[in-house]
């Protein structure tokens, strides 16, 4: 072996750091919690508590992969908690109302992935900008639910719906065997396919893209009504974890979810963004409520804290971009 | 020049160190009053550093910096201004919000009794400064509604009104039309009459020759030599600039042209070019001349499909080819390479590899899956075959500098195996040997059958490259001269609208 090869060898193992900086960092993070928190709490380690956690990650978590898609193409989707909402209560009337499952679930599904395409129509052709467009559906999507529903809870659901988010697969929840699908899907979409790279270059780059001979509209089309459509099932799923169609389910997740999504790398610039990483910010701020919850710290103060980490881990990376 | 004077600044052993990298190892430099001294080099030969260290944007890692004999060191932007020092950008950075007035004072707005800003105030001021400069911009006007060459006077104004002793010039001219370079030139000349010392980088030898008295060369961040401009010609300092003997630079092998390929008949969109009417021959490079703003660049969009045209009809190949995607015109083996390649050629932020591969994903996917193995392979192959000089494929492009960008953008197009190659500007903002390069690429491409259609505002370049040129003014075609007919006061003529023989 020649120095230059060990050299070639040392450059290809840098790069590789550099490109998974972000990522390891927060591996990092989430470790010296968990260590903090397993020190401190008893019980923190507990098979129950852990299960507890992964369970309260998880609809957050899926949330974020369809943020962390729509920030990569340099957009933003505040609808999301709307869309949650508008799942759950349609899931929920359906079933009520005698429709089988599965299909209630397609049209819980459909429907949000209708308000994606929708935001996905003002954001490209009428030209909106992201944060306007989606804050007109929050609004429009969430009153719509209150409309539909009366402002009722919808209870009474099946036996089999509620079970599902509290059962689990020797022992790993359906909650997050189910964020664990849509890790695998979100990773292999925006690493694998031709509309995930096209996203990227779109959100780097909207004219370069474009004479690319990228077909912009689809790219734009397609974040918004993926994460639509994500949220959906984000939806279906907290509508089985709290029994109840719950006409107010879902609000404020948008900030957790761009929390999670902006903390794991995604630069709200575009061109940026990694399922892993939102994995990982999403974890990390569930682990901090339940870490502060066990302790019984303030959640005012707990809250206070995972806002700063938001802060902090965008500096981080201004920083860190700066210098590069 | 006065050497007995002393010098406004002087550098000594200059060194910068960036993690991994030495950018500047022992650079001397000295600026006398009244003096235009040029700075030259490749990109990345450390201009663009030493630049910033001056106006305190970079720390210096050793050496020392006199200023008027003082040793000193600009820590902060403000405190170089401080200095005398003033610096013109080629893109410009004024608040482009803002009014005239109010950018010569910012951070410093005077205040009324009232507590309001004084308006009347600083607009007698800045006019006051634009008149003593001969420059006709009403101190009201926002920057956003001025042309680039107007914001780049406006720019040079605010240095004087901050009574620059030093102003550097950072290739000013890239951008502007030759009677805007030529306004641009007196005022140099009155600013060095009145005696402040000018830092001059331009990678234009014609520029270098015309005003400055002196040029220090860098190359890869050690200083080459200064000589004073009057003992040396454009082929020893360009060989200072790249390390050897660099013969006509626009040597390349021509192709007999064959069968016309491209026929463009009367097409016009709106305000940007109207009547335009041209036919391109297979394996021919067909240029096209003009001042910046005269069509050129809307002309290429509209065959391409980027913009849409107005009336007329395009024949590529004898087949109808009015285009109103870009999606179309690269699959009848059309190949853009925009004006701008950071802002419309490159996704800065995304890698060597995936910029590569950004209009060929669908022929490297099957079902819409990507083959990732493939793509990397097709990178690097272009790598090796262009010399991109990239640590990996896996590089982020905006670190790459602008001769390797411009490569990254040409294998985007070869890879598509493109018939008709248009490149718009390409060779603004590089160096001498990507020049070099790129050239020998366009003589590549001319033997494996392809045809190119080169825009270039720089008339040496389109001169020594094409073998007919369209010549354009104001939107309008004023001319296609053949090679025998290239005359550099012909086309010039043409380009200003001047009605001659033609």
């Amino acid at each position: 072996m020649t120095a230059e090869n060990k050299s070639l060898k040392q450059r290809q193992y840098n790069s590789y750091l550099a490109r998974y900086q972000t990522e390891l960092l927060l591996v990092g993070i989430l470790a010296v919690l968990f260590l903090f928190f397993g020190n401190t709490s008893p019980v923190f380690f507990q098979l129950d508590t852990l299960m507890k956690l992964l369970k309260q990650a998880s609809i957050y978590g899926i949330i974020a992969i369809g943020m962390v898609f729509v920030i990569t193409s340099s957009g933003i989707d505040i609808s999301v908690g709307s869309v949650v909402g508008l799942s759950g209560v349609i899931v929920a009337m359906g079933m009520v109302n005698g429709v089988p499952i599965p299909i209630a679930i397609l049209l819980a599904i459909a429907s949000s992935a209708l308000v994606g395409l929708f935001n996905g129509i003002l954001v490209y052709d009428a030209n909106v900008p992201p944060f306007i467009a989606t804050l007109g559906s929050l609004t429009i999507v969430r009153n719509l639910i209150l409309l539909i529903t009366g402002a009722k809870t919808i209870s009474d659901l099946p036996k089999v719906f509620t079970n599902f988010a509290a059962d689990s697969l020797l022992g790993i929840p359906y909650l997050f065997l189910s964020w664990a699908a849509f890790v695998c899907i979100g990773l292999f979409i925006a690493k694998k396919t031709v509309f995930g790279r096209n996203m990227y270059a779109y959100g780097s780059n909207k004219e370069a893209a474009r004479l690319s001979g990228i077909r912009v509209r689809s790219v734009v089309y397609g974040v918004y009504i993926f994460c639509s459509s994500v949220c959906g099932v984000a939806g279906i799923l907290l509508a089985s974890r709290l029994g109840n169609g719950v006409p107010n389910a879902g609000t404020g997740y948008e900030l957790d979810a761009i929390a999670a999504a902006v903390v794991g790398g995604a630069s709200l610039d575009g061109g940026e963004g990694s399922v892993i990483g939102a994995v990982l910010g999403a974890m990390i701020m569930a682990t901090l409520r339940q870490g502060g919850t066990l302790l019984g710290i303030n959640s005012f103060i707990m809250e206070i804290i995972i806002g700063s980490l938001i802060v902090i881990a965008v500096v981080l990376d201004k920083v860190r971009k700066k210098r590069n | 020049m006065q050497t007995q004077a002393q010098p406004i600044v002087a550098i000594k052993g200059l060194v910068k160190d960036f993690p991994g990298v030495r950018a500047l190892s022992g650079v001397d430099l000295e600026v006398y009053p009244g003096e235009v001294h040029a700075l030259i080099g490749e990109n990345g030969a450390g201009k663009s550093t030493l630049i910033k260290i001056l106006m305190g944007i970079y720390s210096k890692t050793a050496g020392e910096i006199y200023v008027e004999g003082e040793l000193k060191e600009a820590r902060s932007p403000v405190q170089a201004q401080a200095f005398g020092f003033g610096a013109v950008y080629q893109d410009v950075n004024l608040a482009q919000h803002l009014s005239v007035a109010e950018n010569f004072f910012m951070g410093q707005l005077p205040k009324t009794k009232l507590g309001t800003v004084d308006f009347k105030m600083i607009h007698r001021a800045t006019k006051e400064i634009l008149e003593s400069i001969h420059v006709h911009v009403d101190p009201k006007a926002i920057i956003r509604t001025l042309s680039v060459a107007q914001q780049e006077m406006v720019a040079i104004g605010k240095t004087i009104f901050q009574k620059a002793k030093l102003v550097i010039f950072d290739e000013p001219t890239a951008l502007l039309t030759n009677d805007e370079t030529k306004q641009l030139f007196q005022m140099i000349g009155r600013l060095k009459n009145s005696g402040v010392g000018i830092l001059y980088v331009s990678h234009r030898m014609e520029e270098i020759f015309s005003i400055c008295d002196r040029a220090t060369v860098l190359k890869d961040g050690a200083l080459v030599g200064t000589v004073p401009i009057g003992q040396t010609t454009q082929d020893q300092l360009i060989a200072m600039m790249v390390g050897r003997n660099v013969e006509n630079m626009y040597q390349i092998q021509h192709q007999a042209p064959g069968e016309t390929i491209l026929k463009v008949d009367n097409i016009s969109r709106g305000r940007a070019f109207s009547n335009i009417s041209f036919e391109v021959r297979k394996g021919e490079i067909f240029g096209m001349f003009g001042l910046v703003g005269s069509g050129r660049t809307e002309i290429v969009r509209s065959l391409f499909g980027a913009d849409v045209k107005e009336g007329g009809t395009v024949t590529l190949y004898g087949k109808q080819a009015d285009f109103v995607r870009p999606a179309q015109g690269i699959k009848a083996g059309v190949a853009l390479l925009p004006e701008n390649r950071r802002a419309q050629g490159l996704a800065l932020g995304l890698s060597v590899s995936d910029n590569i591969n950004m209009v060929a994903q669908n022929k490297i996917s099957r079902y819409g899956v990507v083959n990732n193995h493939e793509s990397v392979k097709i990178a690097k192959r272009f790598c090796n075959a262009l010399r991109i000089k990239t640590p990996s494929v896996y590089q982020r492009v905006k670190n790459l500098s602008g001769g390797n960008q411009q490569k990254v953008v040409i294998s985007k197009w070869l890879e598509q195996d493109s018939e008709l190659f248009i490149f718009d500007e390409p060779t603004v903002g590089v160096d001498v040997g990507a020049k070099l390069e790129i050239y020998k690429i366009f003589e590549t491409l001319l033997k494996e059958g392809k045809t190119i259609i080169m825009i270039s505002s720089y008339l040496p370049e389109v001169m020594g490259l094409a073998d007919r040129m369209l010549i354009m003014y104001e939107g309008r075609q004023t001319g296609i001269l053949s090679r025998d007919e290239f005359q550099e006061e012909r086309i010039l003529r043409l380009a200003s609208g001047i009605k001659g023989k033609e």
